[in-house]
């Protein structure tokens, strides 16, 4: 039966996987609401912490049963599609996650905050805030104005941020960094195909240590952000649609770094052969999709 | 490659017995089996919140429940029948049939599937939990719209936020799933225009799930971060606006109603051939009208939405698009008519189903496009019209056709013929019951009543209460499905391996009940 489709045995790893995600986000639930509420005597972290936990070892015993299937032989080429189109799919809901985050910055942009400035159809709006005027960034919030025309304060007053990040600085460098990584990942696996060990093991290090460098940097810009400019989440929409939409990226490539470190290990246990090494390209596929989300990020967010 | 071996030697004496069979399988026909009888308890829990709002509203005035519960039923009915009932109810027929109706040996990625299904129970566990949660559960309607959902909504919302984000996980999962599994587990031959219909409906409907269900995390998260860490999406003091949401929330909304209506289009399209003796009229028409159904879907969104301030062009085109739907929609019941039409036809209880669904469906259409015009929307705009025109798609459509995807394949899953007689009282009472429910909804909303109040005026009362007796005689009716279902998988006449004279398929190449492995050597398809 050499060739056919392998149709894994019973196995336990999902059921452990749905404990130690529902534990995880039942942790996170007990943590935000306790949080929301004062209470700061609460099991939530806790309980989100051994949720994660045990979400990373069912991901560590899954991958790992996964490896060694295919290195006994046990998957066909048949099987390898199907990981195939699941990482291609996967990737593209991750797409779509953004592209929510994307469309509310978009909407905010466009449409809503030029109306509550009294601009196009629907400016009407405006007359509940008056004195604001519509500008991106949005230094001055609708509330903000309204108190300020009017000397009225709204029921929640939400400031605006102190200053932005010019794109100029971090961004700038950071952007030339992980658009090097994307090079450089594609160096790595031209060497891979090659059969050039040394050579992928060289460019995917620097791969890493570029992302990593990138997580770095963003994590600078968010201390200045915090402690100097005075822009936090709680500033307004653009506070808000900021740090989600770099926030969440951040997250991601921190993954994907994790991903490709992983995939550096693998390939000095000689996992990959220059014919057979989805794994690696699995996660530079990611490490593409991380990097694009980055250049739009780069462009709407920080230059327009 | 011991393993291997394994598996084949495993595949004669079927499965390990008891429990953990059931929680550690990676058999597809295991979890379709575990997706359907999960979706059937949700039906129960979902109807039972329904008859507490029928209860209530069978007279005017407040006499049974309280206002705040009334608005938690409100909501989990909603919540409970779309991505509890329903939902889980296609994946459970796509688990079980498309391996076997392509010839593949099982779903592409097995594990993943049990993960996918074994979330659900957890995540709804949750949700469920959040009623007895200091401030109640969900009581911010189904769609859940900011601020309702934020600024004014109970503690519990976080934990129905975190439920939510496990639903999504198992969607998304499961249907990555389903779409790996219909590209790569095809029996050599079976082209994708030669795939069944129920097949390809599901292609498409998996595809919208990856496109929309990350669109409903987004959303969440957004809700998330408003109620519990300060940002401004939904709030226009710190330049977010409340619209946002809706438009958010609609376009996962819109393709959502559409996943729970195409892969009904594709039993039917199986069960109206088979029981008029004749193949599917136009079946090519009937990919594209289905694909076409699908890319619309994503441009119709703020339909939903004519009320609320969106500037007139927006209403237009939203209106336009919308209305377009009606075209491919509509090649869809011609060729479903015309499929009947000089056939040698039967009436079985599947047919009787697909039957009622052909009829009813449409007329839910029908009011779905006079929604569709704008100006008249404001009108209808969050009536009983509003209610009558989804219940009308939902369950003569949706369910109609999962209980006739019961009744059509329950012979080749249980080896057992149902009770015929049973199956159509079940059939006539259903039918009766929810036109008794819904119909009268078309009335009273264009009369204006509002959706979602527990009390109205007195000039609503007679239809109310015909509404209220059709719902328990609808609601009550649905134990006798979980009646012949239990009957038939303990006994009753057994199946031929082709159940039906005019069956087309693999599945019917195969013995009934379908042995617990199929096609581990794929079959030739010509």
């Amino acid at each position: 039966m050499a060739g056919a489709y392998y149709v894994p045995e019973q196995s336990k790893l999902p059921i452990a996987a749905t404990l130690a995600s529902s534990i995880m986000m039942i942790g996170a639930g007990i943590w935000v609401v306790d949080n929301g509420q004062g209470n700061v005597y609460t099991s939530g972290p806790t309980i989100f912490a051994a949720g994660l936990v045990a979400v990373l070892a069912v991901m560590y015993v899954w991958f790992s049963t996964v490896v060694k299937e295919h290195q006994a032989g046990m998957n066909n080429a048949q099987l390898q599609r199907s990981y195939v189109w699941g990482m291609g799919w996967f990737i593209f809901s991750e797409v779509m996650f953004f592209a929510a985050f994307f469309g509310a910055l978009f909407y905010v942009r466009n449409f809503s905050i030029p109306w509550l400035g009294g601009e196009g159809e629907k400016g009407v709006t405006n007359m509940l805030w008056q004195g604001f005027e519509a500008t991106w960034p949005l230094m001055q919030t609708p509330s903000q104005a309204l108190e300020a025309s009017t000397g009225i304060a709204a029921a929640n007053t939400v400031r605006g941020p102190g200053e932005i990040i010019p794109w100029s600085g971090l961004p700038l460098i950071n952007t030339i960094l992980l658009l090097s990584s994307s090079v450089t990942v594609h160096f790595a696996h031209s060497a891979l195909k090659a059969g050039n060990d040394k050579g992928m093991s060289r460019w995917l290090a620097a791969t890493v240590i570029l992302g990593f460098v990138f997580v770095g940097f963003q994590a600078e810009e968010y201390v200045l952000a915090y402690t100097e400019l005075g822009l936090t989440l709680e500033t307004g929409v653009y506070g808000a649609t900021f740090f989600m939409l770099t926030g969440f990226h951040g997250l991601h490539v921190c993954i994907g770094a994790i991903m490709l470190s992983i995939m550096w290990l693998r390939h000095r246990k000689g996992h990959f052969q220059p014919k057979d090494h989805f794994g690696f390209e699995a996660a530079s596929w990611y490490w593409h999709f991380v990097d694009v989300v980055w250049v739009g990020l780069f462009l709407f967010v920080y230059i327009l | 490659m011991s393993a291997v071996i394994d598996t084949h030697g495993h595949e004669d004496h079927g499965p390990k017995r008891g429990f953990m069979r059931w929680v550690t399988t990676t058999n597809h026909k295991d979890i379709g089996a575990m997706y359907l009888w999960f979706s059937l308890a949700m039906f129960f829990v979902g109807g039972l919140f329904a008859l507490i709002i029928r209860s209530e509203l069978f007279q005017p005035g407040l006499q049974i429940v309280e206002p705040e519960f009334f608005n938690q039923m409100t909501t989990m009915h909603g919540l409970i029948m779309v991505f509890g009932a329903v939902m889980p109810a296609f994946v459970g027929l796509a688990n079980w049939l498309i391996p076997v109706m392509i010839g593949g040996p099982d779903m592409a990625l097995p594990r993943l599937n049990n993960w996918s299904f074994w979330l659900l129970p957890f995540s709804f566990t949750i949700l469920l939990s959040t009623m007895f949660m200091e401030g109640g559960g969900p009581n911010y309607g189904w769609t859940f719209y900011a601020p309702l959902s934020t600024s004014y909504a109970p503690p519990s919302v976080t934990f129905f936020i975190f439920a939510m984000h496990l639903m999504g996980v198992s969607s998304i999962l499961g249907s990555i799933n389903i779409i790996a599994t219909i590209f790569n587990m095809r029996a050599p031959g079976m082209t994708l225009m030669k795939m069944p219909m129920f097949v390809w409906s599901w292609l498409i409907t998996s595809y919208l799930l990856v496109a929309v269900i990350p669109v409903l995390a987004g959303v969440i998260t957004m809700m998330l971060m408003d109620i519990n860490f300060g940002t401004s999406f939904f709030d226009a003091a710190g330049g977010g606006d409340p619209v946002l949401f809706q438009h958010v929330f609609w376009f996962f909304g819109h393709p959502e109603v559409y996943i729970m209506i195409l892969p009904a289009f594709g039993i039917v399209s199986h069960i109206i051939p088979a029981f008029a003796r004749k193949p599917l009229f136009g079946y090519s028409s009937m990919v594209y009208a289905t694909s076409s159904i699908a890319f619309l879907s994503f441009i119709v969104w703020a339909h939903h939405m004519f009320t609320v301030g969106i500037p007139l062009v927006g209403e237009l085109f939203f209106m336009y698009a919308t209305m377009l739907i009606a075209v491919p929609t509509g090649v869809k019941v011609f060729n479903w008519i015309t499929t009947m039409f000089r056939g040698s036809m039967t009436f079985e209880t599947p047919m009787l189903f697909a039957l009622a669904f052909v009829v009813l469906f449409t007329i839910g259409g029908f009011s779905g496009l006079m929604l569709a015009i704008a100006p008249a929307d404001f009108q209808y705009h969050d009536t009983y019209f509003v209610v009558a025109h989804f219940h009308y798609v939902l369950v003569p459509g949706a369910i109609f056709a999962i209980f006739a995807a019961m009744y059509y394949w329950l012979p080749k899953m249980t080896g057992n013929m149902y009770p015929e007689w049973l199956g159509k009282l079940h059939f006539w009472l259903s039918f009766v019951g929810m036109n008794l429910t819904f119909f009268p909804m078309h009335f009273i909303g264009l009369a204006g009543m509002p959706r979602r109040i527990p009390d109205y005026n007195m000039q609503f009362a007679d239809f109310n209460m015909v509404a209220s007796v059709g719902a328990f005689a609808f609601g009550f009716t649905q134990l006798l499905f979980l009646a012949i279902v239990i009957i038939t998988i303990r006994g009753g006449k057994k199946a031929e391996a082709k159940s039906w004279e005019g069956a087309e398929g693999l599945e019917w190449s195969l013995p009934s009940p379908a042995p617990y492995h199929t096609f581990a050597t794929p079959p030739e398809v010509k």
